[in-house]
This record gives structure tokens, C-alpha cells and sequence, in this order.
């Protein structure tokens, strides 16, 4: 069977649209945990219901979603859960919300984390998808909104932009369904790890800054081997984040190690 | 292993020492700094990929909108208009639904099942404890209430849907700011107009907890669906009324909106108050982002508003009712001494609501509905036949009913001693009143405070009491109807 040349339908991601079971509320035995993050009223909701299936109320404003809603999906054979994250514009206030996003990328270890962002309005989302990217490899961006950003006669080249963020870039129309089966395949790519992201870390920071950050880095990752995120980290001790501060006196940290290296030491 | 625990803790410890003294050397503006390095690589990116062709021409009719609906002289006004369309079309369509399924339900269905018990032989007492409370008291509530909802809601979710709310929060953000709130303060409030309980739970965009208590405490101003319908039928009852019938709808409506502002106004007062005195503090800063204009998805919004809203409030509704329906009959039929037991009550309440220009009718009817505010009126009605002893109106002790037209509503109130005050007090106390069970438990989760959770409770029924009274005082001087 592995030698079996995919036909060209095969591989045309709209094949696969009756591989999607939108499995509600049920999460048992999951293989993958996918992560909604964005910024208010891009679409995290309308993202979620269509992949669950479920109906969490979905409104035309920022600040809807303020708990984290939880659902299911399989997917070319493997089942995923999906959590819903409030919508934020950053994650480095302390605002119960951010907290919230913030901690479950963080401390949560999602296995992908797909940021949904608003594609008429891309810079602005682009400070959250920056921020996330600090945090996690593991992301592919929803360019949500496309058919808006069109009829404003808004082009973006999303390779571009995907080879400047180092991960999927999937234009989507969450509210009519378009670009979802590509959406759905690239979280499969990253899940699995077919797909290795790239991301993109923040570069104009000064000099200064980047000589501290280098300087923290280097003890980070001497305390804790494999850790994904040691920038992110550095930076939010220097910002005497008392949440980081807490991780890395208790240990917790350490247990943040990149999931092929968790996997393998579960077996 | 002790040892290499001992090793680990060395390490982190030399870590935080070492980010504390780097925190200095890199100065107070680092964080400052770390985003402005964010920002300049978004707009590095985002210029290499975005390209906007065609004529600019296309993005201004969203500004012009926006600047007609966020407008210091023409927001307001907009904003009553929309509101006052809501609720006239609600209003006037709920009208021929409603007696539509009151004939269905209490006039073909009730004989009918009363017809049936008899013919097998059902003992009275159960036959009117099932069927003339438990079943009249859903039926009421169905012909009453799923009607305007049914209406109201799809609008409301339209206006959602569209974007509008976000703009009524930004017209009255600054208001917030002034009385020391916070301006999401008006997003919570907006949620609170669906359900006081979801309002709540909106709250918790809002980071500073003291401005979070303000919303808390307030959001119970902003009339909730179990409300609207006390307002709607009392001002199509008796603000209606009082004028010809082709402007009573319009009329109706204003009293409902006029309401909805007074809540409104109570907002701010008790925010003013709150902030000044229990809950002092700065207003933090925030920014609110004017989502886009978004055609509505008429099918989507009309299910989400019929399933979500509509059937989900006529659902609780309906669990409160059957209970209330039988509690009512049973009140109204145990009799000590050849007096009811609901009539004991009402007497006993009778002083305190007629100094409050209400009765004691009221009064009961708002302690059996504190489980839901929806049963106020079926309660309210049944009561008030009871002890007007009106029995050639009402079915019988403790039977709800529905009647055809407006005009039986208004001979009844009459002859259970209302007038124009009554109808007015009423509206009022069911603005400014206690919340209903499910919200004063959400309360609760959500502040985990006995304390704050008992204010919230007390203050607007306390300002409730006070308000009613001072409008019959007032009321009685002018020498009002």
C-alpha cells in the first residue's frame, strides 16, 4: 500500500471532505489536541462549530467567547480535541483572558495551535500570532475572513507570508466553509509532525534586550534541556512574569519538552 | 537523587538572580521596547504580503456608518429609533400569534382535558392540581410568552449579527468612564438584555475586579427576557389604552423603551454611587475594537435565535411554571376557616404594597416567580381573580386563563382595584427588582463572595421599594388617575 502512487484526487484536499466527523462533545481517546487562539472576533467560534459541530453561540462582536469551550473531531483516522481559547489582542497583560490562553499553550502543550486571525485586518493580528509563535513551533495560521478581505479588494499572498512565519498559512472562510478541508489537512501536517514549522521569532528587539535574552537562554537551557520556548521565557522573566517565575522554581518547566521527545519517553 | 534535586534548584534559583539583575540593566521601558520590536516585525511582514488594489472608494461607506451611528448628535436618536422598531414590531405581531395559540391551548385544549378527567373519573382535587395549575401554567406561558419571543429575539440576534452592539458600547463608553465604570461595562450590559445570568459571565472581560463588581451589581438593570414580556403586555394593557388605537402600538413601545432607558439610567447612577463609595478606584483604560459590518446570515440567526434563545428561555419558563402552576392552585384551595391561603398572604401584604402603589397581589406573585421572572404575569392574573373574587371572569380558585382581547385583561385588572399607577409601579418594580434565582447563584460562582452576592441581591430591591414608593407618593399628590 505504501508503494501505491496517490492519484492526483487523491491528494486534492477537497477529496477528503467526507473524512471529517464532527464528534461533539466527545473527546475520549484522543491522539491530537488542537488549540483556537486569535484575536476577538475573527471567527474562533464559527472555526470551532464547524469542526465539532457543536453550537457554541458565535456573535459580531469581541469578547464572546470568555471560557475555554472544549469539543472533538476525527479526522483521516485520528480524533482531536479542540479547545476554544477567549480571544485576545496579546498575551502579555494579565487579564483573566489572556491568562487563560496564554497558560493552556503554554502549560497545555497543544499539539498544534491554530491561530485564527482577520485577515482585513493581518498587521494587527500578526502582534498575537508573533507572540504565540515566542510560545509555541506547533501553529498553523487560519487566514480567516478571506471573502471580506476580497471584496475590499484586499490581495494577500499567504506564501509569502507563510514562508516569512515559518508555518501553514490557510486562507478560510470559516462562515461558508471554504478553505476548512485545507485547514483541516495542515493541522493534520503539523500534528503528526509531516510538516515541520519554521517560526518566526521576534528580531527588531534592541541590543540591549538581545544580549539579556541570549545571556538568560543560555542558563535556561542548560536547567532545562529540550525546552521549546527559552526565549519566550527569558523574556517573560525579564518582564517579572510572577506565573513563568513560579514554573521555573517549581520545576514545572522541565515537563514542557517538545512532544516527540515526551512521546518517547512515555514508551 | 537528592543530590542532582539539589543541583536543579541551585540552577533555577541562578536563573531568577540572574533575570533580576539583567532587569535592571535593560531599564523600566523594556516592555515598552519588546512590543514596539513586535509591532515593527507585524508590519514588516504584513507589508510584503498584503496588497490593497482597486479604488479606496469601496472601504467608505463603513466609515460614513460608523460615523452616523457613533456620532455624539445622531448615535442617540439612532439608537432609541432602532430600539423603538424592535419593540414595535414586536409588539403588534405578537398580538394575533398569541390569541391564536391561548384559543388553541386554554380555550379548545383545557375543556377538552377537562372533559376527558371527568369522563374517567379523576378526583377534583388532582384533576385541577394537574390540569388546571400544572397545565394552564404552561399553557399561559407558551400563548404569552413564545410569541413576542419569537419575534424580539431573531431581531435582537440580527443587530448582533450585523455589529451594532460593539457601536452602542463605544457611545456609551465615555458615560461609563464618567461615573468611574468600566467602559466594557456597556458590552455586559448588552449580554445582560438576553439573560442577566449570561451577563454576568461576560463580566469577566472586565480585569480589574472592582470595576467587574460595579457590572456585576448593575447588570440586573438591563431587562432580561423573562422581563420583557411583564413590559410588553402591561404597556399594551394600560399605556395602550389610553390613546386610539392606531397609535397605541407606538405608544406601547415608547413606555417599553422609556423603561429600558430608565434601567439604563440606573446603570449609571448606581455605578456613580458604587464608585464613589463601596468600590473606589481609577478607571482602567482599554481599547474596543469596532468589528467590521458583516451581512447578516438570516437562516443561521433565525435558528440560533429560535433554538438558543427562544426555545431555551421558553424551556426554563416552562420548568418554573408547572411547579408555580401547581404551587398557585394549591395556595389558592387550602382553606383555613373558609379562607384561602393565598388570601391570607396578600392581606398580610396588602398595606405594605398599596403604600408602594402596587398590591399585595404583586407582591406574592414577585415571591413565587423568584425562581423565574417569566411567571410574574400568569401569577399575577390568577391571583388577582382570586381575590376579586371575580368568578364570573376567571375559571375557578386557582385556574389560569387567557383571555381573547386586551380589553377583558384591563376589566379584570379594574375590578382587582388597579389603576394607571399600578400598571406604572408594576413596569418599574420589574425593572428594579431582585434578580432571579439562576442569576444570584451565578453571582455567586462567579465573585465566590457571600457578601457581594447578598448586596446584589438587596440593592435593587431595596431601590426598587423606594422608587415605587416615592412615584405613589407623588402620584397621589398630583392627583394622577
Amino acid at each position: 500500500m505504501a508503494n501505491k502512487l496517490p492519484t492526483g484526487c487523491e491528494t486534492c484536499p477537497v477529496h477528503h471532505t467526507g473524512n471529517l466527523t464532527k464528534l461533539g462533545v466527545k473527546m475520549d481517546n484522543f491522539n491530537y489536541v488542537v488549540a483556537l487562539a486569535g484575536n476577538p472576533n475573527t471567527g474562533k467560534s464559527t472555526v470551532f462549530n464547524y469542526l465539532t459541530g457543536l453550537r457554541q453561540h458565535t456573535g459580531n462582536w469581541p469578547g464572546k467567547t470568555v471560557t475555554r469551550a472544549e469539543g472533538g473531531f476525527s479526522y483521516q483516522g485520528h480524533k482531536y480535541k479542540i479547545v476554544d481559547l477567549p480571544g485576545t489582542y496579546s498575551l502579555l497583560s494579565t487579564s483573566t483572558d489572556e491568562e487563560i490562553a496564554r497558560n493552556f499553550i503554554l502549560f497545555g502543550q497543544p499539539d498544534v495551535t491554530v491561530i485564527v486571525a482577520d485577515a482585513t485586518r493581518l498587521e494587527r493580528n500578526l502582534n498575537l500570532i508573533l507572540q504565540i509563535l515566542e510560545i509555541t513551533n506547533r501553529a498553523v495560521v487560519c487566514l480567516n475572513l478571506i471573502d471580506e478581505a476580497n471584496r475590499k479588494k484586499m490581495k494577500i499572498d499567504e506564501r509569502q507570508l507563510s514562508k516569512d512565519l515559518g508555518i501553514p498559512v490557510i486562507p478560510t472562510a470559516a462562515r461558508s466553509g471554504m478553505g476548512m478541508q485545507e485547514l483541516l489537512k495542515a493541522i493534520g501536517e503539523v500534528a503528526r509532525g509531516e510538516y515541520i514549522c519554521r517560526p518566526h521569532r521576534i528580531e527588531n528587539e534592541s541590543r540591549k534586550i538581545k544580549q539579556a535574552v541570549n545571556r538568560l537562554v543560555e542558563q535556561i537551557e542548560k536547567a532545562f534541556p529540550g525546552l521549546p520556548n527559552s526565549r519566550w521565557v527569558a523574556l517573560r522573566l525579564l518582564e517579572g512574569d510572577q506565573r513563568i517565575i513560579e514554573a521555573v522554581r517549581s520545576g514545572e518547566l522541565g515537563t514542557l519538552m517538545p512532544a516527540e521527545q515526551r512521546e518517547s519517553i512515555a514508551s | 537523587m537528592e543530590n542532582e534535586k539539589q543541583i536543579k534548584n541551585h540552577s533555577t534559583e541562578s536563573i531568577l538572580e540572574t533575570a533580576n539583575s539583567l532587569r535592571w540593566e535593560i531599564g523600566e521601558n523594556f516592555h515598552d521596547e519588546l512590543l514596539k520590536s513586535i509591532y515593527d516585525d507585524a508590519s514588516q511582514i504584513s507589508s510584503r504580503s498584503v496588497s490593497i488594489g482597486g479604488e479606496k472608494m469601496r472601504f467608505n461607506w463603513e466609515k460614513s456608518l460608523d460615523r452616523l451611528l457613533t456620532s455624539r448628535w445622531t448615535g442617540f436618536p439612532i439608537m432609541l429609533i432602532l430600539l423603538m422598531v424592535v419593540f414595535w414590531i414586536t409588539i403588534t405581531g405578537a398580538n394575533y400569534p398569541s390569541g391564536f395559540l391561548a384559543w388553541i391551548l386554554i380555550d379548545n385544549v383545557h375543556p377538552f382535558l377537562k372533559g376527558f378527567a371527568t369522563g374517567i373519573g379523576v378526583p377534583w382535587w388532582l384533576d385541577g392540581l394537574l390540569i388546571d395549575g400544572m397545565y394552564l401554567a404552561m399553557a399561559w406561558v407558551i400563548s404569552v410568552m413564545l410569541p413576542p419571543m419569537a419575534i424580539f429575539f431573531p431581531l435582537f440576534t440580527l443587530l448582533e449579527d450585523l455589529g451594532y452592539l460593539p457601536r452602542v458600547a463605544f457611545n456609551l463608553d465615555h458615560m461609563f468612564k464618567k461615573v468611574g465604570a468600566h467602559g466594557k461595562q456597556a458590552l455586559t450590559m448588552s449580554m445582560g438584555y438576553g439573560c442577566n445570568a449570561a451577563g454576568i459571565i461576560a463580566t469577566r472581560i472586565i480585569d480589574s475586579p472592582r470595576e467587574r463588581l460595579i457590572s456585576i451589581i448593575t447588570n440586573n438593570f438591563s431587562l432580561c427576557n423573562g422581563r420583557w414580556p411583564t413590559q410588553i403586555l402591561i404597556a399594551t394593557i394600560f399605556i395602550g389604552s389610553l390613546v386610539p388605537a392606531g397609535i397605541a402600538g407606538l405608544l406601547s413601545a415608547s413606555a417599553v423603551v422609556a423603561i429600558a432607558l430608565l434601567g439604563i439610567a440606573l446603570t449609571f447612577i448606581t455605578s456613580w454611587f458604587l464608585s464613589r463609595t463601596v468600590l473606589k478606584g481609577e478607571v482602567s483604560a482599554f481599547s474596543l475594537e469596532l468589528p467590521p459590518y458583516r451581512p447578516p446570515r438570516i437562516l443561521q440567526t433565525l435558528y440560533t435565535s429560535l433554538i438558543d434563545r427562544t426555545i431555551f428561555v421558553l424551556w426554563r419558563a416552562l420548568v418554573f411554571a408547572i411547579p408555580a402552576g401547581a404551587a398557585i392552585w394549591l395556595l389558592a384551595n387550602i382553606r383555613i376557616s373558609g379562607i384561602s391561603l393565598a388570601e391570607y398572604i396578600i392581606n398580610g401584604l396588602d398595606p405594605i404594597g398599596i403604600l408602594m402603589g402596587l398590591n399585595g397581589v404583586i407582591l406574592l406573585a414577585y415571591i413565587i416567580a423568584i425562581p423565574a421572572n417569566e411567571i410574574v404575569i400568569p401569577t399575577i392574573l390568577m391571583l388577582t381573580v382570586l381575590k376579586a373574587g371575580l368568578n364570573g371572569i376567571g375559571e375557578g380558585a386557582g385556574v389560569m386563563f387567557e383571555f381573547e382581547n386586551l380589553a377583558a385583561y384591563k376589566e379584570l385588572f379594574a375590578a382587582g382595584g388597579w389603576t394607571l399607577l399600578t400598571a406604572v409601579n408594576l413596569m418599574l418594580f420589574s425593572l428594579v427588582h431582585n434578580p432571579c434565582s439562576t442569576t444570584i447563584y451565578t453571582i455567586y460562582k462567579e465573585t465566590k463572595s457571600v457578601k457581594w452576592t447578598v448586596f446584589s441581591s438587596l440593592l435593587p430591591v431595596i431601590m426598587g421599594i423606594i422608587i415605587c414608593f416615592f412615584v405613589a407618593q407623588f402620584w397621589r399628590i398630583l392627583g394622577l388617575p
